[in-house]
């Protein structure tokens, strides 16, 4: 009555780890799809000038060089206004800010910035950088108003990653009368940069990623910059904007060689920001 | 005999709660004073008045005077970089910097603007020598502090508070996170260091208050019942609770 031996299979256990096996080869299975169905689609029109010339009538040529281009140039831009204000209003936040209740408040606020759609970003930007101060369509004028759509996530990252280096170093180093910023800029930062860049990292991703906002405000340009510093001030289309345009026309072939190129873009920073968890997982490696 | 710092009177308020009560004593110079007592006796709070970490914590009220060498560590002139370079601190845990050996020692010097590689050098090697240290870790000075044993990293933290050439050490139950061997190592170390250091350290250890320290004093409840040559402490408590406690009878 009591053996040992009268192991039951349990039937409804078995079903449910077969239903959880499914669904997780369901996620697997919709992701490869949608990799090969855009591989299978760009392939047939893969071509190297696609992506080595710009759109221009004069030339006759419709790669996508330029939107390469501004796409770079808006992702560095917009991380050069968003970073400074992200990571130091994380620093502030974890490091000085003494009201609790101020700390909520920003909190809240960034909370509600990240929950905002894009395109009412996109609205903004249009009217506010735009009209108001006159920037136009511009590349200017894009990163302006995607650095405010990044804000929440790289505040919040850098936030995170500051909170979580042990206080046992705060006291260590205060303690040996290093002053508050010698100590954050030679102890919490290297220790909190993993974090951080995560956060720029998925920062990076939304940028690639975004369209909405960028039709408003960075338009569609698709001239090659003349000049480098120039170009800023320029309308200048990213490769999701251009994805968009090309689908409206109906240019399915342009519009799968961008998406694939998206798609890889996207892996790749999957991948590096992986790399960077593991890389600095041991802490202080 | 010359003493080191005078503390008069002092009193602390954590918000409503009074955690120190009125204590006053001399703490003399290149001695071992060791404060003993059980638990949430204040002996940890009070440690941390002598080189200002309460500045750290909220709602700390704290009056009395401490002075160190004639001058009073309170003072609103006082520049709380150079009293810490003074008055140095080793902490409970183990608590490196996720660097180098070298640059864990070598933080301190830095943040007090000695940026002569070969001043740092002398002042790296001098230090881990001194914290007894050097032997084992000559050959990887580069390499993270974080693979050091436990017991090694403490003594990395002594040489770390050392490479500021402090003039008083405070210690805060410095072995209570260690095996009986990496402690017994750094009491030793200590008892050599006192010739050139004043050394004031919290344990909750009567054994090595016993074994290491000159001075004891015993407190309870925020109040500070008895200080003295740790010899006679041991041998002749005054106090009918300094008895109960160093027989074991609450603790």
């Amino acid at each position: 009555m009591n053996s040992l031996y009268n192991k039951k299979v349990r039937y409804r256990d078995e079903v449910l780890k077969a239903l959880i096996y499914l669904s997780s080869l369901l996620v697997f299975a919709l992701v490869l799809m949608m990799i090969v169905f855009i591989l299978v689609k760009a392939l047939p029109y893969l071509n190297l000038a696609f992506f080595t010339t710009a759109k221009s009538t004069l030339k006759g040529t419709d790669g996508i060089l330029s939107n390469m281009i501004n796409t770079i140039y808006v992702i560095v831009v917009t991380l050069l206004i968003a970073c400074p204000i992200g990571i130091g209003g994380a620093i502030y936040l974890s490091e000085y800010a003494k009201n609790q209740k101020f700390v909520e408040i920003i909190s809240f606020a960034l909370e509600v910035l990240s929950g905002i759609p894009s395109i009412i970003y996109g609205l903004f930007g249009m009217i506010f950088f735009g009209e108001k101060l006159g920037l136009g369509y511009s590349i200017l004028n894009g990163s302006l108003t995607l650095s405010l759509m990044i804000l929440p996530i790289l505040t919040r990252n850098a936030q995170l990653a500051l909170s979580n280096v042990p206080q046992s170093y705060r006291e260590a180093a205060r303690g040996i009368g290093a002053q508050k910023w010698y100590m954050i800029r030679t102890v919490l930062l290297p220790s909190a940069i993993p974090g951080i860049l995560t956060g720029i990292i998925l920062a990076m991703g939304r940028i690639v990623a975004e369209s909405a906002v960028l039709i408003f405000t960075a338009g569609a340009g698709y001239f090659m910059p003349s000049s480098i510093l120039g170009h800023i001030l320029k309308s200048g289309g990213t490769l999701t904007v251009r994805l968009y345009f090309e689908m409206n026309n109906a240019n399915y072939s342009a519009a799968f060689m961008i998406a694939l190129l998206l798609v890889v873009v996207v892996l790749g920073m999957n991948a590096l920001a992986k790399w960077i968890a593991r890389r600095f997982d041991v802490n202080g490696g | 005999m010359d003493s080191k710092i005078q503390v008069n009177q002092v009193n602390l308020y954590y918000g409503s709660k009074h955690a120190l009560k009125n204590v006053s004593m001399e703490i003399p110079s290149h001695q071992i004073t060791a404060f003993i007592g059980p638990s949430g006796c204040g002996k940890s709070t009070f440690l941390k008045i002598f080189n200002r970490m309460q500045d750290y914590v909220d709602n700390v009220k704290i009056s009395g005077d401490i002075i160190l060498d004639g001058e009073n560590i309170y003072d609103p002139r006082v520049d709380p970089t150079i009293l810490r370079k003074k008055v140095g601190m080793v902490f409970q845990q183990p608590n490196p910097f996720p660097m180098s050996i070298y640059d864990n020692v070598a933080y301190g010097p830095r943040v007090h603007g000695i940026k002569n590689k070969v001043k740092l050098d002398a002042i790296v090697r001098e230090s881990l020598e001194q914290a007894a240290l050097y032997e084992e870790v000559k050959d990887r000075l580069y390499s993270s502090a974080l693979g050091l044993s436990g017991g090694q990293q403490q003594r990395l933290c002594i040489a770390r508070c050392l490479a500021v050439k402090p003039e008083v050490i405070l210690l805060d139950e410095p072995t209570s996170a260690l095996d009986p061997i990496s402690t017994s190592k750094i009491e030793e170390l200590l008892m050599t260091l006192k010739e050139h250091y004043t050394i004031i350290i919290v344990t909750h250890n009567m054994q090595q208050a016993a074994r290491i320290s000159d001075k004891t004093a015993f407190f309870l409840l925020g109040e500070m019942i008895e200080y003295n040559d740790t010899m006679e402490i041991f041998a002749n408590p005054k106090d009918k609770r300094t008895e109960d406690y160093i027989t074991g009878r609450f603790g």
